[in-house]
This record gives structure tokens, C-alpha cells and sequence, in this order.
């Protein structure tokens, strides 16, 4: 492989990982409080791409104002589903609300497929975010840039949110303990309420960039990213957010250079994050980051 | 006691003659008095009933019953489907189909009856669900359901590569027909009778034991991974004849065919029906089945005066919504882990004839 293209693979590699990182914070928020694999997050990259699609292409809405709605319709979604569909499993076992999860993920699916069909529509990219610079003889696509950036700022953000506001810290405690953090005053259903507008937001963010990045979008779009951000989101440690970033670079860049070396097992690509999964699960369970919890009999 | 107990027998032998002369008029074999078949398209529904039964009582045995939560099926079910219908496909149907790469060399001339090689399809799926199982049963809960779907997309992705055995994504046509409602309804009776047995044994008391608690049950001594191993290779073999009668029906199959929905109207039908109760999985699996045929009008263009309204794909909207009502409002099913006897039958009719005769 030649210098100029490994560069241009590699960038590709952590613009996905950024995208990766992005769309797994939510599962890792929603997964250290509840205990919850949120399926339904997948498809909340299709919410927001639609939305945002239909804003700028019917409302005639500029793009930032019509990204802009989207990010809190989806985040809205993301609450009603937490509402309406969780909620009223939090004393369940765990499973129950799993399969509510499943559930709420095909019914999002194929409302997509109902409402917009199931023909892939083209994702309108604004002129400068589909230009490309070089850069000593590689050519970058500047979406590619706006990525890494834009992940790296909403990355401090949900830092702070999660380190230093008083949100957070009930975030924590939650995921720590439940019932103590209950006891101790914190409003659990409003914190969750949060959590969930919060991870919402962060994957309609990554839905939107993921539109600009493979500009053909259709209901189904999330499916596998989903899957594969929660297996990033295990591997960095389940329940902590910089695990989660972790998780996500390192599956993003993993999964393109192994496409790039070995061309001859691009057919699996899509099999190497569930290898990731098994192996993890398997050999350290608590993933990178993670803390080991003793199961409480 | 023996009149008890002839009255048990009595009823069976009379539900047994019953089924039989209703499949025999359904399929055709009652001509020679001039009775029957019923109409193709309805036995077709009734053959999809009887597969979806079986499928659903193989999930329930490891989901229900042992509480392990696989999302794995649509896996198995591709490796029987897939093993059988190579198995039982006439080498020259197999040239055809392999237009773009020939097959692998001996496998392009074993034609095999239908009986064997569904047998075969169920043990090779079950060697999968065994070799799957060792990993995947280590882990617990959400992880363990994550790691069988990945198993099962893995599968999926394998059958889709390995184009000189499988003819990759353009798949398999051309499977002789072989299965009708003998076929479908017999290897469902027998899955009920040998999942029910099964469960009645002292292996099965012990999966009910690991689902209620699974830390109280290797106290008492069972060895946790070794039955939970069983009950996923019984449920894999299971799954994989059910793939076998599928692919013999449908007589076309591809890897696209066998991707998570397939996993998602199974598991729809187990919780449906109650998760561990195997008289509410086959209930559920008729209904779901025949809605799913059914509810084929609403995807239809539909006249309301001077407008059409046609929404393609609103069955499936119907299903999963119905998925997160049932689960979200009714967690128990239709059925909850009872079963239907000739008790809770007969209880409601005995009431009423006795109020009826006290009025």
C-alpha cells in the first residue's frame, strides 16, 4: 500500500471512529443507568437524517437551522420512548425491556420504511461540506474534518456535563447504585429523561454526519451502526463515556484498515465487530475501561 | 384411576383421528369420497402455521424455559435451511443454479431423500448451535443475546461469501417441493410432544430451576453450563428442521432471507404467547401467521370513497407496535408459563352449564 493512500484510509478510519464514538455514548449512558441495550438508538440516526432531509428539502429551511430542529426532534423521540416504551418496565426483568427495546426499534423501522419507502434517498450535502483539500498530496473530504471536530467538542461537552453539573453527578449516582442514589433525593425519572434527550441528541448529531459522510440514506440506515457502536461501547467498558470514545476509534480505524490490508475479507466486514464482541466478553468482559462490578446475589 | 386415565387416552385418540381427517380433507386425500383439498393459498398458510410452530417452541425451550435470551434463530434456521436443500437438490438443478461458480466437488452429485437430509440439516445446525453455545452461554442476559445475534449475522455473512457452496447472495431455487401438511403438521406434533417431554424431565425442571435462579441452582448442584448447552443444541436442532420444512416449501431461499426480522416474528410469536408455555407459543404462531397473511390487506391500496390510501409495509408497523404494547401491557401473553389443558377448557364450559342449570 502506497504512503498517500494509507493516509487517506486513515483518515477515513477516524472520521468512522468518530461517528462510532459519537452514536456509542448514548448506548453507555443509557446502559450504566438502566442496564438497557437501547436497540431504538440505532434508529435515531434515521430520525434525525429524515428530519433533517425533509427540513432542508421541503421547509426549505437552511441547513444549520434544519440540522438544528432535527437534533431536538430527535432528542424529543428519544424521551417519548424512553416514556411510553421503558418506563413502564423499569421493575421488569431486564430482558422485558429488552424486547420492548426490539420492539420500539422495528416499529421506528418501519415507520422509516411506511413513511419515506424504502427507495435510498440522496442526502443534500452542502457545496463546502462535499469539496475535499489536500494535503501534501492527500485528498481529504472536509466533512471529513467537521467529524473529527465536531466530535471532539460535543466530547468535552458531554464531559462536563457528566463531570461537573449537578446532572451528572445524579447521573452517576444512578449508575451506580439506583435505589441508594433514589433514597438520597435524586429525581430519577427526570435524570433519565435527561439522559436519554442527552444520548438522543449525540446520535442525531452522528446520524446527520453519518447523512454527510455516505450521502445515501434510507430507513434501515442505522441498523448496523447501531449494532456495531453498542459492541464499541462494550469494548471500551460499558457505563463509561470515555470508554465509549475509545471503543468507537478503535473499532472505526480497526474495521477500515482490515478492509484496506485484506481486501480478500471485506465480505466480513460487517462480522468483525461481533468477533470484537465475542473475544471481548470473553477474555475481559469489564472491556478497556471498564470497572468490574461483583453480580449481587 | 383407570377410568381417569382411560378418559385421557380416549380424548387423545380422539383429537389424533380428528387432526388426521382434517389434514387428509385439507390436503387431498379425501378425493376418493369427493371431499377436499382446500384451497391452495389457505393450505400454504397452514403449512407457514405449523413451521412457525416449531420454530417458536424451539425458541421458547432456551428463552423461556432457560431463561438464556437468544436472538440467534434466523442463524440455525439458514444452516438447516441451507443443508438440506443442498442435500436434497438433483445435480442437475444444482448446475443451474451454480451458474457463476461450480460447486464444490462431491457435493454436486449427492442427492439425498428428503427424510434424511432434514435430519442432517438438524444435526449440522445443531454441531453450529453447539460451537456457538460454548462461547456464547458463558455470558448472561442482554450480552448473551447480543453475542447470538452476532453469531448469527456471522452465518449469515459466511453463507453470503462461500459462493461454491452456497451461491452466495443469488441463493438457492429450484428445492424439490417435498413437504406438504403431513409433513409440517407431524414433525410439529412431534417437536410439541419431545419439547414437552423434555421439559417434563428431570433436565427440564432443571432449566426452569436456572431461569428462576440461576445461583440457587448450582447450589443445589446442576451443572448450570452443561444444561443450558443442552437446551440451546435441542433448540438448534429444532430450529434447523424448521429451516429445512421452510426451505422445502418455499423452494427458493437466500442469506438475505435469514437476516435479524426473520429472529424478531419468532420472537414476537414466543412472547406473545408467553414465554414458556409451549400451548401458547403454537396458539401465538397460528395467530401471528394468519395475521400476517391476513393483514396482507392493509398493505393493499385501499378505496375510501374518491381517495386511495396505500401505505406498503404497515403490517410490519402493525407487528412491532404489537410487540411493545404486549410487552409494555400484557408481559405475561396470551398464555403467561400455563398451559392449555382439558381443565382450563372444560372449567369455563362446566361454569356455565352449571349456572345455566341454576338458573
Amino acid at each position: 500500500m502506497t504512503w498517500p493512500l494509507f493516509w487517506s484510509n486513515l483518515a477515513n478510519a477516524i472520521s468512522l471512529g468518530s461517528l462510532y464514538s459519537l452514536i456509542a455514548i448514548g448506548y453507555t449512558m443509557v446502559y450504566g443507568i438502566l442496564r438497557l441495550v437501547n436497540f431504538a438508538h440505532a434508529d435515531l440516526l434515521m430520525v434525525a437524517a429524515y428530519a433533517a432531509l425533509y427540513g432542508i428539502l421541503i421547509f426549505r429551511l437552511p441547513f444549520v437551522i434544519s440540522v438544528l430542529l432535527a437534533i431536538v426532534l430527535t432528542a424529543g423521540v428519544g424521551v417519548l420512548i424512553e416514556r411510553r416504551a421503558y418506563r413502564p418496565l423499569r421493575d421488569s426483568p431486564r430482558i422485558t425491556a429488552m424486547i420492548s427495546a426490539i420492539g420500539v426499534s422495528f416499529l421506528l423501522e418501519n415507520l422509516g420504511l411506511v413513511l419515506f419507502t424504502g427507495r435510498p434517498k440522496s442526502f443534500p450535502v452542502p457545496g463546502f461540506l462535499g469539496a475535499s483539500t489536500d494535503i501534501a498530496g492527500v485528498r481529504v473530504s472536509n466533512i471529513t474534518f467537521v467529524i473529527i471536530f465536531v466530535t471532539a467538542i460535543l466530547l468535552l461537552i458531554v464531559l462536563y456535563v457528566i463531570n461537573k453539573t449537578k446532572t451528572g453527578i445524579a447521573m452517576r449516582a444512578l449508575a451506580r447504585d439506583f435505589d441508594t442514589a433514589r433514597l438520597m433525593g435524586v429525581d430519577v425519572d427526570s435524570v433519565i429523561s435527561l439522559t436519554f434527550a442527552l444520548g438522543s441528541a449525540l446520535a442525531a448529531v452522528g446520524g446527520v454526519m453519518w447523512a454527510l459522510k455516505f450521502p445515501q440514506i434510507n430507513p434501515l440506515m442505522g441498523m448496523m451502526p447501531g449494532l456495531k457502536c453498542f459492541i464499541a461501547a462494550v469494548f471500551g467498558g460499558i457505563g463509561n463515556v470515555v470508554g465509549a470514545v475509545v471503543g468507537g476509534f478503535l473499532l472505526g480505524v480497526a474495521e477500515i484498515m482490515l478492509v484496506a490490508f485484506l481486501p480478500s475479507v471485506s465480505g466480513y466486514r460487517d462480522a468483525f465487530a461481533f468477533v470484537i464482541l465475542i473475544a471481548t466478553l470473553l477474555f475481559r468482559p469489564t472491556g478497556l475501561l471498564g470497572e468490574k462490578i461483583g453480580e449481587k446475589v | 384411576m383407570s377410568t381417569h386415565a382411560n378418559k385421557g387416552t380416549l380424548r387423545i385418540i380422539v383429537v389424533a383421528a380428528v387432526m388426521v381427517l382434517l389434514l387428509a380433507w385439507a390436503q387431498g386425500d379425501l378425493r376418493f369420497i369427493g371431499i377436499g383439498p382446500w384451497d391452495a393459498y389457505f393450505v400454504r398458510i397452514l403449512n407457514l402455521a405449523a413451521i412457525n410452530t416449531i420454530l417458536a417452541l424451539s425458541l421458547n425451550l432456551v428463552n423461556g424455559f432457560t431463561g438464556q435470551f437468544s436472538l440467534g434463530h434466523a442463524g440455525f434456521m439458514a444452516v438447516g435451511a441451507y443443508t438440506t436443500s443442498l442435500l436434497v437438490m438433483t445435480p442437475q438443478m444444482k448446475k443451474v443454479v451454480f451458474f457463476m461458480e461450480p460447486m464444490f466437488e462431491p457435493l454436486d452429485r449427492i442427492c439425498i431423500p428428503f427424510l434424511p437430509a432434514l435430519l442432517v440439516g438438524g444435526v449440522v445446525s445443531c454441531v453450529f448451535g453447539i460451537l456457538v453455545g460454548i462461547p456464547a452461554l458463558r455470558l448472561k442476559g442482554d450480552y448473551l443475546a447480543i453475542a447470538t445475534l452476532g453469531f448469527a449475522e456471522i452465518i449469515r455473512l459466511i453463507l453470503q461469501n462461500v459462493r461454491r457452496l452456497t451461491n452466495g447472495a443469488l441463493g438457492l431455487k429450484g428445492i424439490p417441493q417435498v413437504v406438504n401438511l403431513w409433513w409440517t403438521f407431524g414433525a410439529g406434533v412431534a417437536v410439541f410432544l419431545f419439547i414437552r417431554g423434555f421439559v417434563r424431565s428431570s433436565f427440564g425442571r432443571a432449566l426452569i430451576a436456572i431461569r428462576d435462579n440461576e445461583t440457587a441452582a448450582e447450589l443445589m448442584g446442576i451443572d448450570v453450563f452443561k444444561h443450558k448447552l443442552l437446551a440451546f443444541a435441542i433448540s438448534s436442532f429444532v430450529t434447523g428442521i424448521g429451516g429445512g420444512l421452510m426451505a422445502s416449501l418455499l423452494t427458493t431461499i437466500d442469506p438475505a432471507m435469514f437476516k435479524f426480522p426473520l429472529t424478531f416474528q419468532i420472537l414476537l410469536t414466543v412472547v406473545l404467547g408467553g414465554m414458556g408455555s409451549l400451548s401458547g407459543s403454537v396458539i401465538a404462531a397460528f395467530i401471528v401467521t394468519f395475521m400476517t397473511e391476513f393483514l396482507r390487506v392493509v398493505d393493499e391500496p385501499l378505496q375510501l370513497g374518491a381517495y386511495t390510501i396505500h401505505v406498503p409495509g404497515l403490517r410490519m408497523v402493525i407487528f412491532s407496535a404489537l410487540l411493545v404494547i404486549v410487552v409494555v401491557f400484557y408481559p405475561r401473553g396470551l398464555m403467561g408459563n400455563k398451559e392449555l389443558t382439558w381443565e382450563s377448557l372444560s372449567s369455563p364450559v362446566s361454569r356455565l352449564l352449571r349456572r345455566r342449570v341454576a338458573s
